[in-house]
């Protein structure tokens, strides 16, 4: 029963053409570097030249820009978003271990943070009189942090996916019920109920007190101190995720049987990536707590965990650098949206962003764009044809551009408005699902309308609108990405 | 006699009332080949499956060098000195090619959370030897594994390649028995070829007993220092391969009832 073997010709060492790819080998794959395409002349030559940049060149860069701040930036309200920042960045890079390495949707997250803001504010407060140097309590807060997270995975070690998600979420309630109504534990007040506690000392070192507030203006040193622990998580957890923890934790969200079958111990590696995650944001809660002096249950809703959810997805769940960028992106542009004027201007980018997307460079955009104008011109010459107050609410900014185009009227009827809306959304339905012609006509009048109502709506409102810009820009960059900004992440179709 | 490197005594394993593997002994003996073979649904990945803890048997004792192993996590059976590969490819795709590698000598290294944060000079060295170890395993396959840049993701390799990487894995958690299940599935003959020389190298080169599962007759004929038939979860047949072949059993089970007559 020799007849099986091949041919002479066919062996391993004849059957290859020295040029060319040769069946069975996978030379097309290995020689993917000298096909792809790099772009020519000096744009490929700087492309080139930063990919080589290696990680610690980035983030002392970044850094370095992150500390320049409070130099050209003196306002205290800057300099505390941008405080804020660092400790989202934080946060992102812990939740990072457990989602993006782990591959554990932990959505109790935020309470770990709650953990550490609470031992800190316990232990250094004026409310209970103690006064824990923080040299010992920063440390002490992180490992308490570390080993909550290793009591709540203790009964989730066997779950996973869904079943994690729920169990981890109900204990995000219960900490948050426990913090509520923690001023009456068997007669006790431990957290101080709802009202938190509000007598926070500032941290001291040696006996030096780093005052929160430098003549009315916020201290640029907890900014600093914010950077320097930053960096620290950074590179600590650079380094693990490049030992053989860290490729255990990765292997875990691959394939846990797999795992498992090449000696790694499965169920203890969720417990030290859920603990690890957990202390990362206790320590993060205690600076946090520092600064701000307070600490109350609301501090950690669920709104608070979709948010940090949304930088690290934003950014490339599982890429650190990625997650870092993520969460600087959504933080501050929930603070630029803040003001109306800013979120309009952003508003607007999205749609035309959006809509050129769809339709490219291309007659049909010329139509649309054109019918849009025509529409919204038409319509504001009715509407002023019949009273000029239909059209009088318009003012200032970009609202002057559009103060001929877009129907604002001084006082809204209000079921105008809500009509409005709804045929908003039946306009968006017409035009996602419609093809051809038929969305080239409904298309118009919906940008119109979508215009109207967040001209007419929104801006009143600005506090749900920046939610809703925020998700628009979301939804259209995961379109654009789907693995995030800088996540590299591909999951194989079979 | 060599020594019984692995042996199954009287293993059985019923899910509900399915009994997929009834009263089976096996043994394998130190640097010894033995193949696994039997229709579909024969309950040889089952055999697998139990061998490396992912099941435990309702009946029976499983020995490795004379211990039992029965009631290990698999983890501390992959220690104790057993590895496998998967029939359907269970890499970590998003892990680069030798990462993959790497992460399978977790079992027999020892740096912590905290000694890799702070990058002692006991877990550098540490991690220069995992690197070490994974560039051996994977230069094992020759000009194969050598085309690609061992930093690319494991998802680009072709599905060879991914097989021949599933056994570098395996052979990087320094096992003494090394489990291949179908290492031939799916290759062209010039691979299929390959496979069988390959085979033959672990043994010698690398020092590893093998027990392995396949279905094509010719990588079975050219490997095998004996061959184990079974059907229904029970041992139908074992010996040399041509014992087995020529078992009037073994093709039955392959062929159906009454061909053999017909034949």
């Amino acid at each position: 029963m020799s007849e099986w073997l091949p041919p002479e010709s066919e062996s391993p060492e004849e059957a290859v053409p020295t040029t060319g790819p040769a069946v069975g080998r996978d030379e097309w794959v290995a020689r993917e570097g000298e096909r792809r395409v790099s772009r020519a002349g000096w744009a490929g030559t700087v492309e080139e030249r930063l990919r080589r940049v290696p990680w610690w060149a980035w983030l002392m860069l970044f850094v370095a820009a992150g500390s320049l701040m409070p130099v050209f930036e003196s306002s205290g309200y800057v300099r505390l978003v941008g405080f804020n920042t660092v400790v989202y960045m934080m946060l992102a890079l812990g939740l990072n271990l457990v989602v993006g390495w782990g591959g554990l949707l932990d959505l109790g997250y935020i309470a770990f943070f709650g953990v550490g803001s609470y031992v800190y504010a316990i232990f250094d407060s004026a409310k209970f009189g103690y006064h824990v140097p923080s040299i010992l309590i920063i440390p002490a807060a992180t490992i308490v942090g570390a080993l909550v997270g290793l009591l709540v995975g203790l009964p989730s070690r066997r779950l996973s996916g869904d079943y994690l998600a729920i169990v981890t979420l109900f204990f995000l309630e219960l900490f948050e019920t426990v913090a509520t109504n923690g001023n009456q534990i068997f007669g006790h007040d431990i957290t101080g109920g709802s009202f938190g506690i509000s007598t926070v000392f500032p941290l001291s070192f040696a006996g030096h007190t780093l005052a929160v507030q430098h003549n009315g203006i916020f201290a640029v040193s907890y900014y600093y101190l914010a950077i320097v622990m930053f960096v620290i998580v950074y590179v600590s957890l650079f380094f693990v995720n490049n030992s053989r923890t860290g490729r255990a934790w990765r292997s875990l969200r691959e394939d846990p049987l797999a795992a498992e079958v090449m000696g790694m111990p499965v169920n203890w590696l969720k417990l030290t990536s859920f603990a690890t995650g957990a202390g990362v944001a206790a320590l993060a809660g205690t600076i946090s707590t520092a600064l701000n002096a307070s600490v109350y249950p609301l501090n950690f809703s669920p709104v608070v965990l979709i948010t940090l959810y949304a930088m690290v997805i934003l950014g490339g769940s599982g890429s650190q650098p990625g997650v870092v960028v993520g969460a600087f992106l959504v933080s501050v542009l929930l603070q630029v949206l803040q003001d109306p004027g800013q979120a309009r201007v952003l508003f607007y980018l999205v749609i035309v962003v959006g809509v050129i997307a769809a339709y490219r460079v291309s007659v049909r955009l010329a139509i649309v764009a054109a019918s849009t104008a025509v529409f919204g011109i038409a319509t504001h010459a009715i509407a002023a044809s019949f009273h000029h107050s239909w059209v009088d609410g318009a003012h200032g900014g970009l609202a002057g551009v559009l103060a001929n185009w877009v129907v604002v009227p001084e006082r809204l009827t209000p079921w105008v408005g809500q009509v409005a809306y709804l045929l908003l959304l039946v306009g968006m339905l017409c035009a996602t699902q419609l093809r051809g012609r038929l969305r080239l006509v409904t298309l118009p009048p919906t940008l119109y309308l979508a215009a109207f109502v967040w001209e007419n709506q929104m801006i009143p409102n600005p506090g749900p609108a920046r939610y809703i810009v925020l998700g628009l820009l979301l939804i259209v960059l995961m379109i654009v990405r789907p693995n995030g900004l800088l996540g590299e992440r591909r999951v194989e179709i079979n | 006699m060599a020594e019984r490197l692995l042996e199954l005594d009287g293993v059985s394993l019923a899910f509900g009332g399915l009994r997929c593997v009834s009263d089976l002994d096996l043994h394998v003996d130190e640097g010894e080949i033995v193949s696994v073979i039997g229709p579909n649904g024969a309950g040889k990945t089952t055999l697998f499956n139990l061998i490396t803890g992912i099941y435990e048997p309702d009946e029976g004792d499983i020995r490795l060098a004379g211990e039992s192993i029965v009631g290990l996590q698999p983890h501390q059976i992959t220690r104790r000195g057993i590895a496998r590969t998967f029939q359907t490819l269970r890499l970590f795709l998003n892990l680069t090619v030798k990462e993959n590698v790497m992460t399978a000598a977790y079992g027999h290294t020892k740096a912590g959370i905290f000694r890799s944060m702070l990058r002692t000079p006991g877990m550098r060295r540490e991690e220069r030897e995992i690197s070490e170890l994974a560039n051996q395993k994977l230069a094992f396959f020759g000009e194969r594994l050598m085309g690609y840049r061992w930093n690319q993701p494991a998802y680009s390799l072709s599905y060879a390649n991914r097989r021949r990487l599933e056994i570098a894995r395996a052979t990087a958690t320094n096992p003494r028995l090394l489990l291949l299940d179908e290492p031939a599935a799916g290759m062209n003959p010039v691979e299929t070829h390959e496979i069988t020389e390959l085979i033959g190298k672990l043994r010698t080169e690398g020092g590893y007993t093998i027990l392995v599962i396949e279905h094509d007759m010719h990588v079975v004929e050219g490997i095998s220092d004996r061959v184990v038939a079974l059907d229904h979860g029970t041992k139908i047949a074992e010996g040399t391969f041509v014992e087995v072949a020529t078992n009037q059993g073994v093709i039955e089970a392959y062929l159906g009832l009454g061909t053999a007559e017909t034949k």
